[in-house]
């Protein structure tokens, strides 16, 4: 059942609801990673929020009209005229008064979404309401889906994609350095405005398969996830479409190989576990090398404080740093000091004088600069001038590592 | 000419602007609410030079600055660019913010923040050649920082980042340098470094104009002054404005006589 639903070979219905979904996901992820860069990750929360008055209103009209008020087109535009509506509220709120921008937001979208539950009641006390099915905008619905509804997201998706690819320089610009965009003649109104307006038609097209509620997840987890990956703009963008797309396929796949199983909720589930997966295991931002990078520096600097108190006959009182000098062979299970472990220590006293003279020495400031009290000596000066160093010192020479 | 500009700018011009100023404002009110951080400002720029602005902290230093380019918007003033608008002229400006003003954790490299500084060229498609990188490398070299270009912006250092943002300002290869406050929270070697590169972008003939905070260096980097507190206090060669009677009128009591007595001030 699995590996058919990720072959695409569960049926007619469950292919078109995953293949959509890989479009929305893909960009998703890319036009959230503007959103994430901007600092504006919660208005994606607000706009989507925004959507259900809209979606309500468009349904009534049609109904009014006497259609059957359940045409996606029509509801889409419905929900996007009413986004738009908040993006305006929540930027007039913070121009025009002094609440701070999360303030602004948060009203923005529990006014909005209550205002929304409020109209979903009423429609369905409505005769034409029971059937609408409205409340599957909530949280995503793929059961009843359209070829025409596929072609929607599909089309939707891909035209935003390109509208951020086209974009995507001058909003990195923006993101990056705001100030200095506005000095070379962007209008950064504009582009935040054309920000926000990416992520509300993205919001838009996912509506019928994840849902207003979640729909900030499939734009705010896929670049969080990335930015662990990459340092580079264009890389965190690209690995975030590919995160957005894997997570939104396998689980609309998922989701689509089980009755009764929402496709919204499954798909924030698999881009979860693709950041959980990237926080841990990322090379150089993950928790896990962070924690090996630290256990590695704790344990040169316990060796090196180790050896500067063999050296000086100094007590040790610290037992990691006794286990490291016994592991090392440095220290006897006696206590008693092995010759390599003289050696050593020796070695770094001497290296410890050298430094004080590098650091004394104007001519050597570059060297200096680079102390930490761990660098091995010979990865910083030549040969040469450690000899030279040594000559400063005086005492025994020929100190070799 | 000074009432026909009046007429049709619908401004109060206060003197008249010279048609080769690089940079030129005239009657310039910056409000933040209602309480104004700069109040008509007239501020004329000699081509060539190198001007401090220089005043007390909240004189509106930056903020003149920013309005000058129009990152701001004023309350009313007048800005020309080398005699004519400054859309027109905006290209042949480099800009310089304050370090602080970005988060130095966003994801790009030393290179692509240099990059930046060939926007105009780059536009919105256009791909990045080796003839861009090579421009965006020569201007780290003019800052000595090319061993640098390959490093995240957040591993940098201080005055390592505020090299960038000038690196980035030189790739543009523009005639007027506007810098907000350079020198700031950086250390000895990089001020060094900043003010050489200044230097021979002043040889080269073209001028600089930066927020200045460190009086006691004024004399050594600068030629001109401008002194502000929300409006203008003096302008004009060191010799001319950088006066006790100035600063005080500029500080109030704030600076107090024994460092006006460092400062080698001009003979009043």
């Amino acid at each position: 059942m699995w590996l058919d639903a990720l072959t695409l070979q569960l049926g007619y219905n469950a292919t078109l609801v995953t293949l959509g979904a890989t479009c929305l996901g893909v960009a998703a992820g890319v036009t959230g990673t503007f959103l994430f860069l901007r600092k504006r990750a919660l208005v994606s929360d607000a706009i989507s929020h925004a959507t259900l008055p809209g979606v309500c209103i468009a349904f009534m009209i049609m109904v009014a009209l006497g259609g059957d008020g359940r045409n996606l087109i029509g509801l889409l535009a419905g929900s996007a005229i009413s986004a738009w509506v908040g993006l305006l509220c929540i930027g007039w709120l913070t121009k025009t008064t002094r609440l701070a921008e999360d303030a602004a937001i948060g009203a923005v979208l529990s006014v909005f979404f209550g205002f929304g539950i409020v109209l979903l009641t009423i429609i369905q006390n409505m005769s034409a309401g029971r059937q609408a099915g409205l409340e599957g905008f909530l949280l995503g619905s793929t059961a009843g889906m359209l070829w025409s509804d596929a072609v929607i997201i599909a089309v939707g998706g891909t035209l935003t994609l390109l509208v951020v690819m086209t974009l995507r320089r001058v909003m990195a610009l923006v993101a990056f350095d705001p100030g200095y965009a506005s000095a070379r003649g962007v209008n950064t109104d504009r582009i935040d405005l054309a920000i926000m307006g990416l992520a509300m038609a993205i919001t838009v097209v996912g509506l019928k398969v994840v849902g207003l509620i979640l729909i900030v997840a499939m734009l705010i987890i896929p670049p969080v996830a990335a930015r662990f990956w990459s340092d580079r703009t264009e890389r965190v963008v690209v690995i975030s479409g590919l995160i957005g797309g894997v997570s939104a396929y396998l689980g609309a796949a998922i989701s689509a190989s089980a009755p009764n199983l929402p496709t919204g909720p499954i798909i924030v589930l698999m881009s979860f576990a693709l950041f959980l997966f990237s926080m841990l295991f990322a090379p150089t931002r993950g928790v896990l090398a962070a924690v090996l990078r630290h256990l590695r520096f704790q344990r040169r600097v316990h060796m090196r404080q180790g050896l500067l108190a063999l050296a000086q006959g100094q007590p040790i009182y610290e037992s990691y740093t006794l286990r490291l000098l016994r592991r090392s062979g440095l220290v006897q299970a006696d206590g008693v000091v092995t010759d390599l472990g003289k050696s050593r220590a020796s070695k770094a006293l001497r290296d410890e004088k050298r430094w004080e003279i590098i650091r004394s020495d104007q001519a050597l400031e570059g060297a200096a600069a680079l102390y930490d009290g761990l660098r091995a000596l010979e990865t910083v000066l030549t040969a040469d001038q450690i000899a030279e160093i040594d000559r400063k010192i005086g005492g025994p020479q020929g100190v070799t590592p | 000419m000074l009432l026909s500009l009046a007429t049709q700018e619908g401004i109060i011009a206060a003197e008249h602007i010279p048609a080769d100023s690089p940079l030129a404002l005239r009657g310039m009110t910056v409000s933040y609410g209602e309480k104004p951080a700069v109040f008509s400002v007239d501020m004329t720029i000699q081509e060539g030079a190198m001007t401090a602005i220089i005043g007390p902290n909240g004189a509106g230093k930056s903020t003149l600055l920013k309005a000058a380019l129009g990152v701001v918007k004023p309350l009313a003033g007048h800005v020309t660019v080398f005699g004519q608008s400054l859309k027109s002229q905006r290209h042949r400006i480099a800009y310089v913010p304050q370090r602080a003003s970005v988060d130095w954790d966003f994801p790009t490299r030393v290179l692509d923040v240099v990059l930046m500084g060939l926007y105009r060229e780059l536009g919105l498609l256009r791909r990045v050649r080796r003839a861009h990188v090579e421009k965006a490398m020569s201007s780290l070299d003019r800052v000595g920082m090319t061993d640098f270009a390959d490093r995240q912006i957040g591993q940098l250092s201080g005055g390592q980042q505020q090299r960038v943002f000038l690196a980035r300002a030189l790739a543009q290869s523009a005639d007027l340098y506007l810098l907000d406050e350079p020198f700031a929270g950086v250390d000895a070697a990089t001020e060094k470094a900043i003010i050489s590169v200044l230097k021979s972008i002043k040889d080269e003939g073209k001028t600089v104009v930066s927020v200045h905070h460190d009086l006691a260096t004024v004399r050594d980097y600068f030629d001109h002054v401008f002194l502000i507190n929300t409006r203008k206090v003096a302008e004009g060669t060191v010799g001319e404005a950088f006066t006790e009677v100035n600063l005080h009128k500029a500080y109030g009591g704030r600076l107090a006589t024994a460092q006006m007595d460092q400062l080698n001030l001009a003979a009043i």
